[in-house]
């Protein structure tokens, strides 16, 4: 596959003299992990924001795979595989994290509107909902409400609920945050089993996780692209060292 | 057919001043918490019992009384908010609608009881009754006064938000009141000033307005809807706002009902939804 | 909450147990029909209470599931109203089908409204209700040579229901009739909430932004819960209209939707069955207290209201569920109540 299956070109955004973005390139081959990295307030948010189409950019343009999705709105954008987890959760409260999950899949199958079957009629879907359940060891607690299930437990529903929707590109944003140490086993486990048909990119403070799973990291600084390369290439480089003020690996995660 | 139309414009701005008092209270309240409190305009009722009360049963005069029905307002108001409002604020609004409306409906049942149902009268001061001919044109002394008082309540309130400290913090909680408290804003001190403040201004309304459009137990549900259609329209937090949707509320109602008898209210509630649908954060809204 | 037995074998067996029936709906349905034994010169006060519950449980279905709070719902229900009253003075005093035109006539006014509703949230969408609401009942009071304006709506008279059951002041018809409806409209309820549809919905009043973010459009999903909602609103206002062969400007003014609103916090939203409790309760309270004069009426159910928001945030229902989910509760009313389905809330 040679052409990129997300690419950014030429993306900027200013709120009246604040710039956040600019000038943006990427070019995400497929299968590939790539981790997006920057400095706090360095604009990686804003960025999902605008590729998933919560943000309209000032200009430039949005790529997938051959596709041109600038103009489209997020459920478009959603249906044609862009899928994005959030960084502090977004979830449903009051539904079990089975229901959640079953919600997300009817959805994607288009069959949320009809009204006039009962849910248990729909065997795969629930079928399908739980499988993405168990593969994130989140079954034991499925029938739980999700406001009664453990931070950590949290977030892998939020990569649930967006597993749901089938993606050819997922983008993760910062899905370790807030989690403690204890929680953070499945969370890993889950990210590292993330099927290779999927492309992945991820925000993250957490080198451990840039470096276990990432194969390319980009670092963004002042809504500019600073360097791209090899995890490897990224922390031997001066420029990186300088603008993390040496920091390095024992950066705390969340600013 | 001048001299009608600047009749029905003179009508109409001075009703607009009075919804305007009526309102800025709970616009800047709501841009400030977003709290929805449809008990505003029980404070404004109160207010104007405060003045009937004052001056038929102790013998004051009209204009004395005006200072008491804003501290009494204010004073009841605080009580309310110190009680039971403030465990809201982080509730959803359905339910602050819920507690405010059950506000509401205690304020008109026990009023109706103290006071019956029956409008109260109120004799102005002869300094202010009677009419004021300009040419053809006669203008309403009353109403020029109600201009007047309004005007320059409004200037000392934009003064008082643009040149004092205090005036600064509640610009600031209105516009971010995360990064406000932030910087170190004593928000919630803030706000209970301001809910006071803007209590007390809608009492006044109320007592001003008992020589405008009457006073009965039902008005603190009838000229809610209105302040809402003020609030909604210029735009939470928006003082200036609040002051253009009440101009033209106020203008359009007095156009309305002596070009188009007919149709009454329907153009108002019309006008409303067209521009909400327009503006969903109001004209000069900001969310 | 947690759940007092081990889930069961799989999780389409345990989403089965949710929607089934459960023992105490059998009960509150056989009780709707003690009025016909127990009380029969209550029939009319019955038959009120039916519509009223119909009317509540549509404001449910919009406000309790997906979240829409809409000042102005009885603009269906008098809509409703109006239309069956209207078909019937102008010659056809058939009653099913003049229900049926009248659900129709106020379904299409709300499918319509509902592309203006779906944009909005927050305190815009509570003022566009608000103002749509407020917008019908000036038209109806300015074009009395319609609606009769304030002497309400003259020259209604329905033909015997299939011929041989009359609407008159005992109430056998006009009850029966109610609750058929009811009870159809709660079987069509209950379905649709058990749904895919039902489960958008929940999505959509839980977190709206997630909708997006899993690809859902949630605009069409509320045009039709919002239509589906004035259908039934209208259907209960036209069931008033020919059981008492009346229609005044109380069938869509904003006292009438504020009133049901109350009703449906009172009984607890998201549950079905509030609505249906919070009517029985308001309006049996009501017809006791009617001695007195109607303006200190309001006096008790704004305490109530208050104590409801502050105490017992969802309704007496939600109440009497949080009790019934103790150690105790669950030994005494466990029985009645296993299993469970609602929209919201422990």
């Amino acid at each position: 596959m040679n052409a990129p299956v997300l690419a950014t070109r030429d993306l900027n955004k200013s709120f009246g003299s604040l710039v956040v973005a600019s000038g943006i390139e990427i070019a995400l081959p497929a299968g590939v992990r790539y981790a997006l990295i920057g400095p706090n307030g360095a604009g990686k948010t804003t960025l999902i924001n605008m590729v998933t189409g919560m943000l309209r950019p000032d200009s430039g343009s949005i790529l997938l795979g051959a596709d041109d999705i600038t103009a489209l709105s997020p459920e478009q954008r959603v249906r044609l595989g862009l899928v994005r987890t959030f960084q502090i959760n977004s979830l449903f409260p009051h539904l079990t994290a089975l229901e959640s999950v079953t919600l997300a899949v009817c959805e994607r199958r288009r069959v949320a509107r009809t009204w006039w079957r009962q849910l248990t009629a729909y065997r795969d879907e629930i079928d399908e909902a739980y499988d993405i359940l168990t593969a994130l060891t989140l079954a034991p607690v499925c029938h739980r409400r999700t406001r009664e299930l453990a931070y950590g437990q949290q977030r892998l529903l939020e990569i649930a609920l967006a597993l749901a929707a089938k993606p050819k590109v997922l983008l993760l944003d910062e899905p370790a945050a807030g989690v403690p140490r204890e929680e953070s086993k499945e969370l890993f486990a889950a990210i590292a089993g993330l099927s290779r048909d999927i492309t992945v990119l991820f925000i993250e403070h957490d080198m451990e996780l840039v470096f276990r799973f990432a194969s390319r990291v980009i670092v963004l600084v002042g809504g500019r692209v600073l360097v791209e390369g090899t995890p490897a290439e990224i922390a031997a480089d001066e420029r990186v060292r300088a603008v993390y003020l040496g920091k390095g690996h024992g950066e705390p995660r969340r600013g | 057919m001048i001299v009608s139309a600047v009749s029905v414009l003179f009508d109409g701005f001075a009703y607009g001043m009075l919804l305007f008092l009526l309102s800025v209270g709970l616009s800047v309240t709501l841009g400030m918490m977003n709290f929805v409190n449809l008990a505003h305009c029980t404070f404004a009722m109160i207010g104007g019992y405060v003045t009937v009360t004052l001056m038929n049963h102790v013998g004051w005069p009209f204009l004395a009384t005006l200072p008491i029905a804003f501290i009494g307002a204010a004073a009841i108001s605080v009580v309310f908010e110190r009680t039971m409002f403030h465990r809201l604020y982080r509730a959803s609004e359905l339910d602050q609608c819920l507690l405010t409306i059950g506000v509401v409906f205690v304020s008109i049942a026990a009023t109706a009881y103290i006071f019956s149902t029956s409008q109260q009268p109120v004799s102005l001061p002869n300094y202010l009754r009677g009419s004021i001919n300009v040419g053809p044109m006669t203008f309403g002394v009353y109403r020029i006064f109600l201009i007047v008082f309004a005007l320059i309540v409004s200037a000392a309130l934009i003064g008082a938000l643009e040149f004092t400290r205090f005036g600064a913090q509640i610009r600031a909680a209105v516009d971010n009141q995360r990064m406000a408290r932030g910087l170190g804003i004593n928000v919630d001190g803030a706000f209970a000033i301001a809910f006071a403040l803007g209590s007390g201004l809608a009492g006044l309304g109320g007592a001003l307005a008992i020589d405008v459009v009457g006073l009965d137990p039902s008005f603190a549900l009838v000229y809610l809807v209105y302040v809402l259609i003020v609030v909604a329209v210029g735009g939470l937090g928006s003082i200036g706002g609040t002051f253009v949707a009440a101009m033209l509320l106020g203008i359009s109602d007095m156009a309305g009902k002596y070009y188009f008898p007919a149709i009454g209210s329907f153009l108002i509630y019309l006008v409303m939804i067209s521009l909400l649908m327009w503006r969903p954060s109001g004209i000069f809204g900001r969310r | 909450m947690a759940l007092s037995a081990p889930a069961p074998a799989g999780p389409l067996q345990y989403l089965e147990a949710q929607a089934r029936w459960r023992p105490i709906e059998l009960v509150f349905w056989l009780a709707t029909l003690l009025p016909f034994v127990l009380t029969p010169s209550y029939l009319v006060l019955a038959s009120q209470i039916a519509v009223t519950a119909l009317f509540a449980m549509s404001l449910d279905l919009i406000l309790g599931y997906a979240g829409i709070v809409s000042l102005g719902h009885a603009a269906f229900f008098g809509f409703g109203a109006y239309t069956a009253g209207l078909i019937s003075k102008w010659g056809w005093g058939e009653p099913l089908t003049g229900l049926v035109l009248a659900g129709f006539a106020a379904g299409l006014l709300g499918y319509l409204f509902s592309f203006i509703i779906a944009r909005f949230r927050h305190l815009a969408l509570i003022m566009i209700t608000l103002g749509f609401g407020l917008l019908l009942e000036e038209a109806a009071n300015s074009a009395n040579w319609l609606t009769g304006g304030a002497d309400g709506l003259q020259g209604v008279h329905m033909w015997p229901l299939f011929n041989t059951f009359q609407f008159d002041l005992y109430g056998y018809t006009a009850y029966s009739y109610a609750l058929i409806a009811l009870f159809l409209c709660f079987l069509l309820s209950r379905r649709l909430i058990n749904s895919p549809f039902g489960l958008s919905l929940r999505g959509i009043r839980e977190n709206i932004v997630r909708m997006r973010a899993i690809g859902a459009e949630s605009r069409p999903h509320i045009r039709t819960i919002f239509t589906i909602a004035a259908v039934m609103a209208g259907v209960a206002g036209a069931i008033l209209t020919q059981s008492t062969e009346t229609v005044s400007l109380g069938s869509l003014d904003f006292q009438r939707s504020a009133d049901i609103l109350v009703i449906l916090i009172l009984g607890g939203t998201g549950r079905l069955y509030g609505g249906l409790i919070g009517a029985v309760i308001y309006l049996i309270a009501r017809d006791q207290f009617s001695g007195i004069n109607p303006q200190y009426w309001y006096f008790p159910i704004g305490i109530l209201l208050i104590l409801v928001v502050l105490f017992l945030p969802n309704g007496i229902l939600g109440g009497l569920s949080e009790m019934v989910n103790t150690e105790r509760g669950q030994r005494w009313f466990g029985w009645l109540t296993s299993s469970s389905w609602r929209g919201k809330s422990p």
